[in-house]
């Protein structure tokens, strides 16, 4: 599904403050693959998903979706294959416009916009559905601005926004980082759900390992804008944070594990 | 009542600009300039068209043209060159000056002896009368459409953009496209307001566009504060009346015997004080909380 080859990106190449973000990462998706990315903080992780996403270019490599190249697209064109779920609960949703006009403009990801009215009775009626099938209430609040939601409650709409038109590729960027736990836990919930029941390929990164291990089939773990390790299947399946620890250690050959790392 | 007429009439004749400038300033979240140039744009072109024996029709719907392709400009610079909103929008005024001046050939136009969109209409109403029917009538023509553009897909893009450009991009829409587009129906709209204004003070001048962007930030926030934001619909409708409003404190204002020299000063208080409000307002709260 998705086909990431030798990608490299530097930021502020030629300055003091240059800083080799991904090196020569290469990285192969099958449909229906949920990955989960660890790694400590400059290792690449949220880099990586930003250049999938075409938040910036790469500075060599190729990257596809489906067999489509889409190295040379912007962003907003990408939009048609990917869904995206921020860090920051803000980022997702037009604080100003009513929940109902989000997920219009969510149901239509990546189509140009016509003069059509952008709700129909009929959307209204799947939204309500949709919204339903969260369990936080909101169906009834089709025509509430999304700033009046609280942190949890936007990143539940952004998750169901990101997914309303199925996506090729799901982008998760430590979405619930920003949550306490119990919403955590609760977005958490709903986004196993729809990627179970959507069967979406899937790239998750999170600070915490243990979701890490408990979720998707497949576990990547970045250090220095390099993927360490990949392990899928019955590996992952009987993996432990214990092994993680060890295994990079050996890995990136160095003293700094749990420092670095700084698992929660 | 002649006073209150023409109060309410000039009101609905700079409310496009007002509903212009809030196109901008609120659903785009851009100061922009441009109106400064735009507004005496719409008001050379008609007035050269109409002296030159175009109908009224033709003359205001080239001037919301001609005011739509300067919106384009800033669009353009700032999204294409990346050159800040707010300088764009300077460098477009500024320009627009010596292109109005070549328009009219002149600083001043006089339309006394040529038809107006007031004069060309058989209502059989006086002067004033016929400037708010035909003032108010194409008010509300501007209304309904904006509210329907506004919410359609295309407009829900434009106010997203202002609103939030990550949420937009990472939903497959080109926000430069958006920020051009916006910019684009709000001169338009600027352009026709000094059309229109410019045909009712039976001049066009170059040099009548100087504070338009304060009075338009001055309907926009009165009518916010006094009649609410709840809605797109709500919002237009309290800008168009802010409008109104604003003439109806300049007339009380002038006619307490302040001169008219000193409005814009008096303007641009007013505008400031409003635009500090909120924080005011926090401070105000604070204190009586007994916090410092």
């Amino acid at each position: 599904m998705l086909d990431i080859k030798d990608i490299s990106k530097t930021f502020h190449p030629g300055t003091i403050t240059e800083k080799l973000a991904l090196s020569h990462v290469s990285l192969h998706l099958a449909p229906g693959d949920f990955v989960t990315v660890i790694g400590g903080n400059g290792a690449g992780k949220s880099t990586l998903m930003n250049v999938i996403a075409g938040t910036y270019p790469v500075d060599e490599g190729t990257i596809s979706i489906k067999g489509t190249d889409i190295t040379k697209w912007s962003e907003p064109r990408r939009a048609k294959f990917i869904g995206r779920v921020f860090q920051d609960p803000m980022m997702g949703t037009a604080a100003n416009m009513m929940i109902e006009e989000n997920l219009a403009i969510a149901k239509r990801r990546g189509k140009t916009p016509t003069l059509r009215w952008s709700s129909s009775e009929k959307d209204r009626r799947e939204y309500r559905e949709l919204l339903a099938n969260l369990k936080l209430g909101l169906e009834d609040r089709l025509e509430s601005k999304a700033g009046l939601l609280s942190g949890g409650q936007r990143q539940a709409l952004t998750l169901l926004m990101a997914t309303l038109a199925k996506p090729k590729l799901l982008l998760l960027d430590e979405h619930t980082a920003a949550l306490d736990p119990k919403t955590a836990e609760k977005v958490l919930a709903l986004t196993e759900e729809v990627i179970e029941k959507q069967k979406l390929t899937t790239l998750m990164i999170t600070h915490n390992m243990r979701d890490a291990l408990r979720l998707g089939n497949r576990l990547i773990m970045m250090y220095g804008g390099k993927i360490l390790f990949d392990i899928s299947g019955e590996e992952k399946k009987r993996l432990q944070i214990k092994d993680l620890l060890e295994m990079f250690e050996k890995a990136a050959g160095s003293e700094l594990a749990s420092d670095s790392l700084l698992l929660s | 009542m002649d006073l209150i007429i023409s109060t309410v009439s000039q009101g609905l004749l700079w409310a496009l600009l007002a509903i212009g400038v809030y196109l901008t300033f609120r659903v785009l979240d851009i100061a922009d300039l441009t109106v400064e140039g735009s507004f005496p744009l719409g008001a050379a072109t008609a007035a050269t068209l109409l002296t030159s024996g175009a109908s009224p029709f033709v003359a205001i719907a080239a001037a919301c043209i001609a005011g739509m392709l300067s919106g384009v400009v800033t669009g353009l610079l700032t999204t294409k060159l990346k050159i800040p909103a707010l300088l764009a929008g300077i460098l477009t005024m500024i320009a627009l000056y010596s292109v109005n001046l070549r328009i009219m050939g002149k600083a001043n136009l006089p339309l006394l002896s040529t038809d107006t969109i007031f004069t060309v209409l058989p209502l059989g109403l006086d002067k004033g009368m016929t400037v708010l029917v035909v003032g108010l009538l194409i008010v509300l023509i501007v209304a309904v459409l904006n509210y329907w553009f506004f919410g359609t897909e295309l407009g829900a893009a434009i106010r997203a953009t202002g609103d939030n450009p990550h949420m937009i991009r990472a939903n497959g829409i080109n926000t430069d496209i958006m920020i051009v587009l916006g910019l684009l129906l709000s001169n338009g709209l600027v352009a026709i307001s000094g059309a229109l204004v410019a045909q009712s003070n039976g001049f066009a001048d170059v040099g009548m566009g100087v504070g338009t962007i304060v009075i338009g930030l001055a309907s926009v926030i009165i009518g916010e504060v006094l009649f609410g934001t709840r809605s797109f619909k709500n919002c237009l409708i309290s800008v168009i009346l802010g409008s109104i409003v604003y003439r109806a404190v300049i007339a009380v204002v002038l006619q307490l015997g302040m001169p008219p020299n000193d409005l814009k000063l008096f303007t641009a208080i007013l505008v400031a004080i409003a635009l500090s409000m909120p924080l005011i307002q926090a401070k105000w709260n604070n204190l009586k909380r007994g916090m410092r």
